[in-house]
């Protein structure tokens, strides 16, 4: 079990310049220019709208003008910026509980310190939260915590939980009444624009042409070597689209961008760039379940190449939208769609679904098992790990390990223990590779 | 509220009644097994039992089909988990693993369905770990609007309780019609009825219906058919308030907050009274008044129970509250409603949804005045001394402000 480590540290000297390919400077690029036009906000009179990433109705914001908000996204850049442990303690120091969701204690520290963005600018006070309450019980409280502070508007969108496995006719109805009858006209509101359900038509259209070549980029995986780390890596690659970018030209030309350095990569044989330059050697395929640690991010990616392991799929990258199982947002059906994509997400998937998932892809990339990444602060994605872990390793035959750190307070990550944990894991894996080796020289 | 006739003890010693119900509660309470599910199971061939766990389920559902709502709480102190553990990380909170403890031992193999309320992601997950672990049992996450307006959040809600009737049907082998679900919603009504008058009688007279006494009572009421179980409410509330033998004692009156799913031990509810704290008022068992009025018992009863459920049931923080003024009020009415000098935050370690709700209680608490203490427990904590202490220095604090 991961012991809490020392307190935050203080912002470490900076370490070298990592290396990053053309599509991740141009990722880089975007979210800059996106986190100038929320500091801009109260210049320029943009409303903004705050909402999460899973369920994260992006086309529809945009019809209303509204820029969108993200304050996971928000968290993940104080992690990376080891600014997180500072803004996690002020808000115990508040009287949150040390036990609960570190990005909800990171966003509301960074709020009392002044809600400095990454860009080191301040962030505008949000106009109205959008509470998507998809497959995170966190976010119903997260967004009460801050709708008490900034005392602005709140809607609602409540995703029921796909518990059967399965969508039914009445949760997409459910979900339709609720954007009809609550979030649109309320949003209208809120912004003062009519509603065109064309613009949101010619949102959706977009949005599913980016999907495609994000689709193609995350399938690449199954090249061996794999042309990108599809956790690691992949976290940039979602951030377009799970983000402010879904349904715009930047997320199509990035995509396709993304997606014609990837065929690049295929075609030379190459894997993916890592901060310290392209990955040569990979000894080992694996697919990850949980969200990353973000405060020591790179440490602990390195911990990863160092032993030629990469990622070919991973669940995380998978909140924002499972579009590698077919799900497009559809122009037709513009509401239905939108309903569609929240109760699809990974996070609102049951348990078994979530097994499968899993084992499909240690199955669809070949993969040598399963890593569990299980963040001590989140009770969506964490209880039932272990079980998981279990179900998996029977399906499949395959190993699995099991790591815990957190996603963005530094005291829940210990190199040590990571390290010492994958070692063995990576032992076991090689372990039964030569048993399966001495099997079939056997047979 | 109609109070319904109170019933002599039949003893003619109404503090022995009341002493005999309460031993009775306290063993349904010490059977890890549920003997009384078992035996009521095996009396007749054919007779279903569905489990569920805390904060609400339409238990009248399951009544309308013959069969018996099993409420499951956890494993408490008694148990020991050998196995619950292995299946969940130290930061977990406790009841999943003794619930997967009482799975994986035995001691539910006599029910047939399990329902999974929505009321966090472990609960949530536990249902879909349950379908992996009990292929066999029927399991079902029973997901419930967070908007409240009927054409929207009521007809998504009534057509899930269609769904679920069906699922009972099929399981139980026993069609629910409308007259019998009608007739459930009556049986229910009043044992609503009872509880409240159980809460009132407490508020009123707290060294009658000592708290740990009141938690026993509620707790058969997960396991004992809903008619026997009214019938010990009305026996109890008589014996206690008739009862002459406990005196008034120069205690603190506090509301308890945040033990709406994992139960705090036995232990810690005597402790807070002898520290000097009357526990007038708490969020514990929520189904058994969980729709605060009477629901209609004519028309169409799916219809009905949507409406209870949205427009008259009780806050929590599993529930979205849309309007930021009415944010935390339900506190505060349980206050005033019971005469509470001060607030006790008692949260299982780890609880999500009590501990996010907490700091926004606490501030509307400060606006109104109100004092309040937190800790954190679980449900198998043994040491119950820095509880004590700080429940006594709460309590004292309360008198001498309320005295200056
Ligand atoms: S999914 Fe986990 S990390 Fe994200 S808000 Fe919910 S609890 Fe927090
Ligand atoms: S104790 Fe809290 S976190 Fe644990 S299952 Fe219950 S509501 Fe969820």
């Amino acid at each position: 079990m991961t012991q809490p480590t020392a307190r935050p540290s203080p912002a470490k000297p900076p370490i070298a310049e990592a290396e990053k390919d053309a599509s991740m400077l141009k990722q880089k690029a975007m979210m800059a220019a996106h986190y100038d036009r929320l500091a801009d906000a109260p210049e320029t009179g943009a409303k903004v709208c705050s909402t999460f990433v899973p369920g994260n109705l992006n086309e529809l914001v945009m019809c209303f003008d509204l820029i969108n908000n993200l304050p996971e996204v928000n968290a993940i850049q104080s992690g990376l910026r080891r600014k997180s442990g500072a803004y996690v303690l002020e808000a115990e120091k508040q009287g949150h509980s040390d036990d609960v969701c570190t990005y909800v204690k990171s966003d509301i520290g960074m709020m009392a310190k002044g809600n400095i963005g990454p860009n080191g600018r301040k962030m505008p006070d949000p106009d109205v939260l959008l509470l998507s309450y998809t497959g995170c019980f966190t976010f119903l409280k997260w967004f009460e915590l801050l709708r008490e502070q900034y005392k602005c508007p709140t809607i609602m969108l409540h995703t029921p939980y796909q518990g059967d496995g399965k969508i039914t006719p009445n949760m997409v109805q459910y979900m339709v009444r609720q954007l009809k009858e609550s979030v649109i006209p309320k949003l209208e509101e809120v912004s003062g624009v009519k509603f065109d359900i064309d613009r949101l038509r010619e949102y959706l259209k977009k949005s599913a042409e980016a999907e495609d070549d994000l689709v193609a980029v995350l399938k690449s995986a199954r090249h061996k070597p794999s042309p990108i780390d599809a956790f690691f890596g992949g976290i940039y690659y979602i951030g377009p689209i799970f983000g402010a970018f879904r349904g715009t030209d930047d997320a199509i030309q990035y995509y396709q961008f993304l997606r014609s350095e990837v065929e690049e990569r295929i075609a030379k044989g190459e894997g993916p760039v890592t901060p310290e330059g392209p990955m040569q050697d990979q000894r080992y395929r694996l697919v990850v379940e949980g969200p990353p640690n973000y405060t020591s991010f790179r440490q602990f990616w390195k911990m990863f190449y160092d032993e030629g392991a990469v990622v070919v799929a991973s669940s995380y990258s998978k909140v924002g939208g499972t579009y590698d199982f077919g799900f497009r947002h559809d122009p037709d059906r513009p509401l239905e769609t939108l309903a569609e994509y929240c109760l699809g997400v990974y996070t609102n998937r049951s348990l078994p679904m979530r097994v499968d998932m899993l084992c499909d892809y240690i199955e669809e990339y070949e993969a040598d098992g399963l890593l569990i990444n299980s963040i001590k602060s989140c009770n969506s994605f964490s209880a039932g790990q272990l079980l998981i872990m279990r179900e998996v390793e029977r399906r499949t035959g395959k190993p699995a390990a099991f790591i815990e750190t957190d996603l963005v307070d530094p005291r829940y990550f210990s190199p040590a223990n990571v390290k010492n944990r994958l070692e063995s894991y990576f032992q076991m894996v090689e372990q039964k590779r030569s048993g399966t080796r001495r099997k079939e020289v056997a047979a | 509220m109609t109070t319904p006739a109170r019933k002599p003890a039949p003893n003619g010693d109404p503090a022995a009644y009341r002493d005999a119900l309460v031993a009775r509660a306290q063993a349904i309470f010490d059977d890890l097994n549920f003997g009384e599910a078992r035996r009521w199971k095996e009396a007749e061939p054919g007779r279903k039992v569905v489990g569920y766990l805390p904060i609400y389920v339409p238990r009248e559902l399951i009544h309308a089909a013959n069969a018996l709502p099993l409420g499951i709480v956890g494993g408490g102190d008694a148990i020991e988990v050998i196995h619950g553990d292995a299946y969940y990380q130290s930061y977990i909170c406790r009841i999943p693993r003794s619930t997967i403890e009482l799975g994986v031992s035995g001691r539910l193999d006599f029910v047939d369905g399990m329902l999974f309320p929505s009321i966090c992601d472990v609960i949530r997950n536990l249902s879909g770990m349950w379908k992996i672990m009990f292929p066999h049992v029927y399991s079902r996450y029973f997901d419930v609007p967070q908007n409240y307006e009927d054409a929207v959040g009521g007809n998504y809600y009534i057509a899930e309780l269609a769904e679920l009737r069906e699922d009972l049907e099929r399981v139980t082998g026993t069609k629910i019609t409308d007259e019998a679900l009608n007739n459930s919603i009556a049986v229910y009504n009043e044992n609503r009825r009872l509880v409240r008058d159980l809460y009132a009688l407490r508020a009123k007279v707290p060294w009658k219906a000592p708290a740990p006494e009141i938690f026993l009572i509620l707790r058969a009421g997960l396991v004992l058919p809903v008619e026997e179980h009214s019938e010990m409410l009305r026996g109890y509330i008589a014996a206690a308030e008739a009862a002459e033998d406990r005196s008034l004692r120069d205690n603190s009156r506090v509301v308890l907050s945040g033990m709406f799913c994992e139960q705090p031990p036995l232990n810690l509810i005597k402790s807070l009274e002898l520290a000097g704290c009357y526990v007038v008022d708490d969020d514990l068992l929520l189904v058994t008044r969980w729709l605060i009025d009477d629901v209609p018992t004519d028309g169409d009863p799916l219809a009905n129970l949507a409406a209870a459920f949205l427009h008259h049931s009780e806050s929590t923080s599993s529930k979205y509250e849309p309007d930021q003024a009415e944010k935390g009020k339900y506190l505060i009415a349980a206050v005033k409603r019971s005469g509470a000098d001060g607030v006790i935050f008692a949260a299982p370690s780890f609880c999500d949804p009590a501990l996010l709700e907490r700091p926004m209680l606490q501030n509307v608490l400060r606006d109104a005045d109100i004092p309040f203490i937190a800790f954190k427990y679980a449900e198998n904590s043994g040491q119950m001394q820095p509880i004590r202490e700080q429940a006594g220095t709460f309590s004292d604090a309360i008198k001498l402000w309320s005295g200056a």
